[in-house]
């Protein structure tokens, strides 16, 4: 919803990933005017200390986002099924990033 | 001169610089109009800083006073001081410093990167690791620039009085100083003649998206920073940078 009194600029999501091939991970949210700007924002507000190799910076209004009132029926589900779960399996010796 | 002053007085000014312009900025801690652009600008001050104690304890060892770089930070007065006189001028309104940044990174960007070849590991080093670092202030301060200068009409109206009243500084930062004249004979540091070139293609190709312009030659421009003639706002800032470690010579924190 537009708020005219809202004089503060566009709300950004950071994600941030850490090293190649890692996930990228929620870092927070800012404000920018454009995205550019957002993008330089991130890097100073969520990398000072060299915590990301890559950064992508989303407006926050273009996420769809489930609710607490999901809670329920989105996810309880899967919890007394043990067979949706990988638990059955060794994991090999050597394998990283599981 | 002599090799010994040549290179101390080349450190001090690479310094100085540095140290005048982060402490400037500093002064920006909690005061930015945004509180991301207050970690922005912090975040280049630190960098400033971070480049001035390289510099500064390495003129420290050059000159052989046992002094460090704290010794020479807070305990030498204006006169003694080296930096490029833009580096002093107070903060003014946000598009006045980030007009400073934009002059200053731009600037250093094209000294350090001919300074990766200079004869002296420690200078050769310092502008290696420190090229990066303005290379980002420059990116900061040109994004800002043209957003400020081909924005509203205040915004551009502020943007070039700054373009306006920073053009009298800017022959400042190609002055050649004996130092730098020796050191280039002698065959230690690159010839730099050609940085006020590059940094004027740079200047101009961010001010013409802009929107905004270089007013033509001044008839007086102020010089001579790298020599020790200072504005009166040094002073200043040294007296508020310089009160406590003078007041309490031996405090530690």
């Amino acid at each position: 919803m537009q708020n005219n009194n809202d004089t503060q600029w566009m709300l950004w999501e950071v994600f941030t990933q850490e090293k190649p091939g890692a996930p990228f991970e929620h870092a927070g949210s800012l404000r920018a005017p454009d995205k550019e700007l957002a993008l330089l924002n991130a890097r100073d507000v969520y990398s000072r200390r060299n915590e990301a190799i890559n950064i992508w910076v989303v407006p926050a209004d273009a996420i769809t986002a489930s609710t607490p009132d999901d809670e329920g029926p989105f996810f309880d589900p899967s919890n007394d099924k043990a067979y949706r779960h990988p638990n059955f399996y060794k994991t090999p010796a050597g394998i990283k990033q599981i | 001169m002599t090799k010994q002053h040549a290179l101390t007085d080349f450190c001090l000014q690479l310094g100085d610089t540095a140290l005048i312009h982060g402490q400037r900025l500093g002064e920006l801690c909690g005061h930015a109009p945004i509180l991301e652009e207050d970690i922005a600008l912090t975040n280049i001050s630190l960098d400033l800083i971070g480049q001035a104690r390289i510099m500064l304890a390495y003129a420290g060892k050059l000159e052989g006073q046992n002094r460090d770089e704290d010794q020479l930070a807070f305990h030498r007065d204006a006169w003694l001081f080296r930096n490029v006189l833009m580096a002093e001028l107070p903060n003014g309104d946000f598009g006045f410093t980030i007009g400073k940044i934009f002059f200053l990174s731009i600037y250093m960007k094209h000294l350090y990167r001919l300074l990766s070849q200079a004869k002296d590991e420690t200078i050769k080093a310092f502008a290696e690791k420190s090229l990066k670092e303005v290379v980002y202030h420059a990116r900061h301060a040109s994004d800002w620039v043209i957003r400020l200068g081909d924005g509203t009409v205040e915004s551009h109206q502020r943007m070039q009085n700054t373009m306006d009243d920073l053009s009298l500084y800017t022959d400042d930062l190609f002055e050649t100083t004996d130092a730098e004249a020796y050191l280039v004979k002698e065959n230690i540091i690159p010839g730099l003649a050609e940085i006020k070139k590059a940094w004027m293609d740079d200047v101009i190709s961010v001010l013409n998206e802009a929107k905004l312009t270089l007013p033509a030659a001044n008839s007086f421009l102020r010089k001579g920073g790298k020599r020790g003639l200072h504005t009166e706002h040094l002073g200043h800032i040294l007296a508020e940078m310089q009160f406590l470690p003078r007041a309490y010579p031996d405090a530690k924190w």
